[in-house]
């Protein structure tokens, strides 16, 4: 475990980013809830480094990653709830074309 | 169970026969069927009078000379003051028109009433008989027109818009009457509408009257703001409460429309285009009855007029110089109607200035033999211009005298009349006239007068010489076809010629103490002692007598003058037209040159309208026309473009693609993020 804070935040920002670029670039709606849970990981992985490196906030940082967590878990169920249903109806996973909402 | 009052009033009136609650008897049921049964014809010619053929005429000629017929009963009984009439004439209240408002003295209460006194008796003498007359008349003029139904059905319609014009007693209904006469004059005018001058002399003669009708229309406003009624006489018996100002407002006002109608300077340039319109029309209309119409209207509003003595002074300038203005024009036209035209503006003239002065007698008299004897003239061109077939130009005239012998005694009659010799109907008018505007003071309207005098009797025998005496100058063919009208036009000519020879003596005999002006007195009686022209000896021996002969020496210098330029063949007077010296007149230096010019183009009134409302008033509404384009057009299309635009921009945003979204969000991430490092760490 390293006792830079920085270095944390660096790599919480990388995976932020590949995240990112993840859910932009990937035209498969399974890749990009992936890519929601690697955002979503990555600021909880921040949050706990702000924890452990910050004394005022002690164990609540561990709280709000647990909730995190949860609000993730809750996030993919419904998404890939969405990313079937969708599915069953166009027979594709691919988001550009699900085009309904422009016409 | 209680009625309301209100509603009940016209029965309550139709039953107890008029306004007065006097009953009527026989008239009651007379004196509406007059302008009723052109109105009927109109309406029957209108509906199946295509179907008619050739026969399309008896209905509205039947109709019309029973109209006549009542009209004659009627006005016999109102000139000799038999019972219901007396002095002060009997109305006939139809129906209410416009019922507003709770009662009968605050509410607007609009009824439709036929009022039938002296002066209108006077009218219906006009118009009754030149209508009837015209009307046979035109059974031979228009024997061969194909729209020989539709001009009956317009000349009836006309009939009943003037006949009610000059009975109604009411503002409202003289108002709409005055607009209907308008819209008859329009549609004949515009008769041989494929022809494109007649189409565009009725819009002419349509806009220009509009004119004057604003003026009529914002008077009539005034008269009801200032008084709350519309009715007649009440208006009449309480003009004298209001202050000056308002009176001599009110009396300008209708005087506009007066101007309009009757086509005074300067909306005068509207009567010689009408002439595009068949000549019984302008015999009818734009001679004897329609653009008498002005003169009526102040004649009726007297009493407001002399509550107005500044109102006064404008009419009589206006008709004075009309009348010398339309004079001299008359001088040197070539077609054979535009000289009537002309003539008819310049007599008008003549009657406004009588009203202006004060002679209302004079004016109505002269409004009466003036409808006779021009009414013949105009027939008798009419005939004229048949007999050389079609031919309007009087260069193309000539020598007619012994072709048409009963057309040019008719014609000769007509002229020694409006020229003034007595003892022909036209003497007797104008002299009074003259005479009046002399006794009271008057005397630029009197010496202009004189001078009209001279010239109305050189340009009626310029047009004598140049159609009926001399030699033809037409073409040799058409010489050999003139012939004479047929009967059916002659004799309405003959009619009115003996008829007009004779009304100056019936009306104006004896002298100083005439049947028209014992007519008229009770009409006029209040304006003239308000005026202070009552209670004047009539001098035959002394002033009025020198009136006479000046007036007579002149209209004989006038004739005189016109046979040593234009020539001469009756009784023992023969000479022929010397054109060289019309020339040499014309020429003779630079003045007679400006005036002849001037004379010819009819003083540019045409050219000074087209230069202010067609160049000018033109740029005027092509500026108007691009500032409405440009700025507030432009305002307004810019906004609805900018917005549009900016919508069609924004769609692009739209894409529907869940990507393009999550890359806005992930832009505005940055965004935030970035905003917030560089302002809130700084």
């Amino acid at each position: 475990m390293s006792d830079s804070l920085v270095a944390y935040l660096i790599l919480a920002g990388v995976l932020f980013s590949i995240g990112t670029f993840g859910f932009l670039a990937r035209r498969n709606a399974i890749s990009m809830l992936m890519s929601i849970e690697l955002m979503v990981n990555s600021v909880n992985l921040a949050i706990i480094a702000f924890g452990a490196f910050t004394k005022e906030l002690q164990n609540d940082a561990s709280v709000i990653a647990l909730m995190v967590m949860a609000v993730a878990a809750a996030e993919a169920t419904v998404g890939l709830a969405i990313v079937i249903a969708i599915y069953r109806n166009r027979r594709t996973p691919l988001v550009d074309e699900y085009d309904a909402m422009r016409q | 169970m209680t009625m309301d009052p209100v509603l009940l009033a016209p029965l309550l009136a139709a039953a107890e026969g008029g306004a007065e609650g006097v009953s009527g008897g026989i008239y009651d049921t007379l004196i509406p069927l007059i302008p009723l049964l052109p109105m009927l014809g109109f309406l029957f010619t209108a509906a199946v009078g295509r179907r008619l053929g050739k026969r399309a005429h008896i209905v509205p000629v039947g109709l019309v000379i029973v109209s006549w017929l009542a009209a004659m009963v009627v006005v016999y009984a109102a000139l000799t003051g038999q019972a219901p009439f007396g002095e002060h004439g009997h109305g006939v209240t139809l129906w209410r028109w416009i019922p507003a408002g709770a009662d009968a003295s605050t509410g607007f209460n609009v009824d439709v009433g036929l009022l039938v006194d002296n002066l209108t008796a006077c009218l219906l003498i006009v118009v009754t008989t030149i209508g009837m007359l015209v009307h046979v008349y035109s059974i031979g003029y228009m024997a061969h027109d194909p729209g020989y139904w539709r001009f009956f059905a317009y000349l009836n319609l006309f009939m009943f818009s003037m006949l009610l014009l000059v009975m109604a007693d009411n503002w409202l209904v003289v108002f709409v009457a005055w607009e209907l006469v308008g819209l008859c004059s329009y549609l004949l005018i515009g008769f041989w509408y494929r022809k494109r001058s007649a189409a565009l002399a009725a819009k002419k003669a349509f806009l220009v009257n509009r004119v004057g009708d604003v003026g009529f229309a914002l008077g009539i406003m005034a008269i009801f703001v200032s008084l709350g009624t519309l009715d007649m006489r009440e208006t009449f018996t309480r003009i004298g409460e209001l202050p000056a100002a308002t009176i001599t407002l009110i009396a300008l006002l209708l005087f506009c429309g007066a101007v309009g109608k009757s086509a005074q300077f300067p909306l005068h340039v509207w009567l010689p285009d009408a002439m595009e319109g068949p000549t019984p029309v302008s015999a009818l209309i734009h001679a004897a009855t329609m653009v008498n119409a002005g003169v009526y209207l102040v004649a009726r509003a007297n009493l407001i007029f002399s509550h107005a003595p500044e109102a006064m002074v404008v009419v009589a300038a206006i008709g004075i110089f009309t009348a010398i203005l339309a004079a001299s024009i008359a001088f040197t036209q070539t077609d054979i109607k535009r000289v009537l035209a002309y003539s008819t503006l310049s007599q008008l003239g003549y009657m406004f200035a009588a009203l202006g002065v004060g002679a209302y007698v004079a004016a109505i008299f002269h409004l009466m033999t003036h409808g006779f004897f021009k009414g013949l003239l105009f027939l008798g061109s009419g005939s004229v211009i048949h007999a050389v077939h079609e031919e309007q130009d009087m260069r193309q005239m000539g020598g007619l005298s012994t072709k048409i012998r009963w057309t040019y005694a008719t014609m000769l009659v007509g002229s020694l009349e409006i020229a003034g010799i007595p003892p022909l109907a036209g003497f007797f008018s104008k002299d009074e006239i003259l005479g009046e505007a002399f006794k009271f003071g008057m005397y630029w309207v009197w010496i202009i007068g004189v001078i009209v005098a001279i010239m109305t009797a050189f340009y009626m025998f310029r047009l004598m010489g140049m159609t009926f005496w001399g030699s033809f100058r037409g073409p040799k063919a058409i010489w050999d076809k003139i012939h004479e009208s047929p009967a059916v036009m002659v004799v309405p000519l003959v009619v009115l010629a003996v008829a007009s020879a004779l009304l100056g003596m019936f009306l104006g005999l004896p002298l100083g103490d005439s049947t028209i002006a014992h007519w008229l007195e009770p009409v006029f009686f209040e304006s003239e002692e308000l005026l202070g022209h009552t209670g004047a000896e009539y001098q035959l021996f002394g002033i009025d007598g020198v009136l006479i002969l000046v007036s007579v020496t002149v209209a004989v210098l006038g004739m005189v003058a016109a046979w040593w330029l234009f020539g001469i063949r009756w009784l023992v007077f023969r000479r022929n037209p010397q054109p060289e010296r019309v020339n040499a007149v014309a020429e003779a230096n630079a003045v007679t040159r400006f005036l002849y010019r001037a004379s010819l183009n009819k003083w540019w009134f045409d050219d000074l309208n087209h230069l202010l409302f067609i160049v000018i008033g033109g740029r005027v509404g092509a500026a108007c026309w691009w500032f409405d384009r440009v700025v507030i057009d432009g305002t307004v299309n810019g906004i609805g473009g900018a917005v549009s635009g900016a919508g069609r921009a924004l769609r692009q945003v739209q894409t529907g693609r869940v990507q393009n979204y999550a890359l806005g969000i992930a832009l505005g991430l940055l965004v935030m993020a970035g905003s917030y490092l560089i302002i809130v760490q700084r």
